[in-house]
């Protein structure tokens, strides 16, 4: 399959995003991709926006399977997440559990006025009842197909699909 | 009763033999090495083919734990192991509860030894009463009794006026003095060799000059009294060399290792291996090896097993709780052997060495098969390979940190006074 | 030798030491707390991590504020938490150590705890525990006390990143204190080039150099150029079995003030364990001074601690 240009899908995003902002609005950028995303999110969408990271090592639902990733980083949201409307960016949306964590970690900081995902990709095939409300693209894959976010050398994102074995 | 023992290489240190000879005995002695005695008609006859017979081993130190600590293991336990481990003669230390201090306890536990007749019992009798270092035993008495030398067991005597003393009335008599060098208040607090194992363990120190300086005192002292002494469980270099240098001064000086220190250091404790929590401490390699040459060129006379049977949860603690000791009565052999093996040491200086040596120590007529001597014969297969565990030891006593080991010699069989007192499954 | 802090496939059982600890392990837990030092300064300070784990703490010998801070820790990964302090229970009736720890797995007990006065303690208590336990050592006797060797280089490794390029000194009883073995082979295994200990011939174990140390008794000369002071605590009873005459003499040779702290370079930091004896060890000025970083360690104690909980209920 041929897969989309994300550079495109990034102002496809940033277009799609931009009608939302308010002067409530902050952004969450989860780690690794999301948190990509947003950075260069960022200046596209033009104001001086509260901004943060999330990783959501410490609320995964797999803990116990496979216990604690081995390369955690830290959180960081600097600004007040009580009343804000949040918009959570991430690059590729799958089953919903990374943001059914994302989420419950957010509420930890503070009890934000509404939330918004938006995502690059929204790959279907979810298992819980969450759904972005943003997706520059839609693609249908099969669950041993495994589509990531890369960046290349100049910083430029592409997309992959791998096959698991 | 007549017994034939046939095909076993015969190895008598003492009287010289290493050779294919039969043995004959009769009424419990041994009655002809190699040539059948005229009319001779055995009642028993061994097949002896690919066994060594050697005399039964003599053995310097085995805790027997009665009286009173008949919970770590008994004298019928620790006599059956014994023979199971080839040894027909053995001291044991006086630290009983009581303490072997009172004629009376001696001969009992000789009584007790007799009735069982698995090993002749040799007692050493306390050198102070209760052991704590004061006043004198009767040494007399208890010689009469059966003592065949005094001892202050692990607990040495810090009062040097005291130990002075005891070694002038013990030479008096003639009786030999049996001390383990350690000098208490260096000594004090301390489980394991002060060295680079415990620094990074954290565990209390025992230096070497609590040996070194013990050795010294008990030497100058011995020398002034002219007591015989024999030190007991050498564990530092530095005391190898200087008993060698005693004994070439011609002091009446005999030392014996226990066989633990052959093959262990400090290392050996790993992750706070509480089986190799003893006393004394395992030291360095350097230590080590010089303990090993010390007994190869004869400075050490003997090895011995310093079996000390120790119950379960006592040694389920950390390290330092628990209590100190291995359990080792079917561990002499094998790990005499291995050491011969490894050392290069011919088999008959390995077999001298827990023979006719320690019975000389013990100043006894045994560890030897000459003619007319007691029939006390071990016979055991040098090739046969066998896996200590618990299972496999006889003794109460399942500590010891050679668990899970291979090792070479089994005892097939052994007599006392012409009597089958072991025989291999 | 099988190291047995860990499973079979190299990922950590037990914390037991620091020492025999493979690089990756020792950086995991570092860069881990880094995450939970941002929990801390949240309004919820819990993750969810160890939620319907049952975390006990068995303190064989006393300690309120290590105690503390374990289950501070533990609480904030959600763990439910069990106290047992040994002096005032069955122990003292004579119960064993094995039968204690026995007791509490039929509890349903996930992670232990364990203080205890002897050395091998926790050693022990891991060979003995059932295999789903996870034993984390909070100090036994003089051998190791692994998380506070752990949240001291975590410290020096906030305030100075270049850790290979370190001289880091370490000042007192080095013979008694398990936080010094403890915070050498953390110091080692990071490569920091140079560790020092710095202390009368009386409070320095036998063969010291061979953990990788340099000796000084001159602590005027130990400390130059010096870029981490780690003191150590003295405890009174050294008075008394004839290792040292006096606090006071002790002080003069060994205790650090602001005259010799001015040896060590000029943006030096200085750390102590706590509890601190103003001084005997260290003069107050120093301690409360702005080179001082003793406060910021407590707060790194409860990061770190949660760091190890959590990469350890995730290996089972």
């Amino acid at each position: 399959m041929i897969l989309p240009d994300a550079e495109q899908l990034l102002i496809t995003l940033a277009d799609k995003i931009r009608p939302l902002l308010t002067p409530d609005t902050a952004l969450v950028g989860l780690h690794s991709g999301g948190a990509w995303l947003m950075q260069r999110l960022l200046p596209m969408l033009g104001k001086n926006l509260p901004n943060g990271v999330l990783d959501i090592s410490f609320y995964r639902d797999d803990f116990s399977r496979i216990g604690l990733h081995p390369q955690t980083k830290p959180s960081q949201i600097a600004f007040d997440v009580q009343d804000r409307h949040i918009i959570i960016i991430d690059d590729v949306f799958y089953t919903g559990r990374t943001i059914r964590a994302a989420m419950n970690e957010l509420f930890d900081y503070g009890r934000p006025a509404s939330i918004t995902l938006a995502v690059l990709v929204n790959r279907g095939g979810r298992e819980l009842p969450i759904e972005p409300q943003i997706a520059a693209a839609h693609l249908d894959l099969a669950p041993g197909q495994n589509l990531q976010l890369l960046r290349d050398a100049d910083g430029r994102f592409y997309l992959q699909l791998h096959e698991d074995a | 009763m007549k017994i034939h023992i046939k095909n076993g290489r015969l190895i008598d240190p003492q009287i010289g033999i290493d050779a294919k000879r039969d043995l004959f005995i009769a009424a419990g002695k041994v009655i002809s090495i190699g040539n059948t005695p005229d009319g001779f008609a055995a009642k028993q006859v061994i097949d002896a083919t690919g066994l060594i017979v050697c005399p039964g081993l003599v053995d310097l130190s085995a805790r027997l734990r009665e009286p009173g600590f008949e919970y770590k293991a008994t004298l019928e336990s620790e006599l059956k192991a014994a023979v199971a481990g080839g040894i027909t003669s053995l001291a044991c230390p006086p630290d009983t509860e009581p303490v072997l201090d009172e004629p009376g306890l001696v001969e009992m536990l000789k009584h007790r030894a007799r009735q069982l007749n698995l090993t002749h019992v040799y007692p050493l009798g306390a050198l102070t009463r209760q052991l704590q270092g004061k006043h004198l035993t009767e040494m007399c008495e208890l010689s009469e009794a059966g003592c065949v030398g005094f001892s202050q067991a692990d607990i040495p005597i810090a009062d040097t006026q005291v130990l002075w003393r005891a070694l002038q009335y013990a030479a008096t008599f003639g009786f030999t003095i049996w001390l383990r060098p350690e000098e208490v208040y260096l000594a004090r607090g301390g489980v394991a060799h002060d060295g680079e194992v415990a620094a990074r363990l954290g565990l209390n120190g025992i230096p070497s000059t609590a040996e070194t300086l013990a050795i010294a005192t008990i030497l100058r002292l011995a020398k002034e009294t002219g007591t015989k002494v024999h030190l007991c469980r050498l564990s530092t270099a530095e005391g190898v060399d200087m008993v060698r240098l005693a004994k070439k001064q011609g002091l009446a000086i005999s030392c014996d290792i226990a066989a633990t220190h052959l093959h262990l250091t400090e290392h050996d404790i790993g992750f706070f291996d509480a089986h190799c929590h003893l006393k004394p401490p395992l030291r360095t390699q350097r230590d080590m090896a010089a303990l090993r040459a010390g007994l190869q060129d004869g400075t050490i006379n003997a090895v011995c097993s310093d079996h000390t049977p120790v119950d379960d949860d006592s040694k389920l603690l950390p390290f330092a709780e628990s209590e100190a000791g291995a359990t080792g009565l079917e561990l002499l052999l094998p790990l005499t052997l291995k050491w011969a093996q490894e050392n290069k040491v011919d088999l008959s200086t390995a077999i001298e060495r827990v023979t006719s040596a320690p019975a000389k120590i013990l100043g006894i007529d045994a560890g030897h098969l000459a003619v007319g001597s007691d029939a006390d014969v071990c016979m055991f297969d040098p090739d046969r390979y066998w896996q200590v565990e618990a299972k496999s030891l006889i003794s109460q006593g399942k500590n010891t940190p050679f668990l899970g080991l291979e090792l070479a010699g089994k005892v097939r069989h052994t007599l006392l006074q012409g009597h089958t007192v072991y025989l291999a499954p | 030798m099988v190291n047995p802090q860990l499973t079979k496939d190299g990922k950590l059982k037990h914390l037991l030491s620091i020492e025999g600890l493979p690089r990756a392990i020792l950086d995991q837990i570092l860069d881990t707390a880094e995450s939970f030092v941002g929990v801390a300064e949240r309004e919820v300070k819990k993750v969810p991590l160890l939620r319907g784990k049952t975390v006990c703490n068995i303190f064989f010998e006393n300690s309120t504020r290590t105690r503390t801070t374990f289950e501070i820790a533990a609480k904030r990964l959600s763990a439910d938490v069990l106290n047992l302090n040994v002096g005032t229970s069955s122990q003292a009736k004579g119960e064993t150590i094995l039968d204690t720890v026995n007791n509490l797995t039929a509890m349903h007990a996930d992670m232990f705890v364990v203080r205890h006065s002897a050395s091998g303690a926790a050693h022990f208590i891991a060979r003995h525990a059932a295999p789903h336990i996870h034993v984390i050592n909070a100090g036994d006797g003089r051998h190791a006390h692994p998380t506070q060797g752990l949240l001291d280089v975590f410290t020096v490794r906030r305030y100075k990143p270049q850790m290979h390029n370190l001289r880091v000194a370490l000042v007192g009883d080095v013979l008694h204190s398990r936080v010094a073995r403890s915070e050498i082979h953390a110091l080692t295994i990071l490569g920091v080039p140079e560790v020092r200990v710095i202390a009368p011939k009386t409070l320095l174990p036998e063969h010291v150099e061979k953990l990788g140390v340099q000796v000084y008794h001159d602590m005027r000369a130990g400390l130059k150029d010096v870029d981490v002071i780690m003191m150590l605590r003295l405890q009174n009873e050294r008075m008394q079995g004839a290792l040292l005459p006096s606090a006071q003499e002790y002080f003069k040779t060994y205790g650090l003030t602001q005259e010799k702290l001015a040896l060590a370079k000029p943006d030096a930091i200085v750390m102590h364990p706590g509890p601190m004896n103003r001084g005997v060890e260290i003069d107050s000025s120093v301690a409360d001074g702005n080179q001082s970083v003793i406060l910021p360690q407590v707060t790194y104690g409860i990061a770190v601690r949660m760091a190890v909980m959590a990469i350890l209920a995730g290996n089972s």
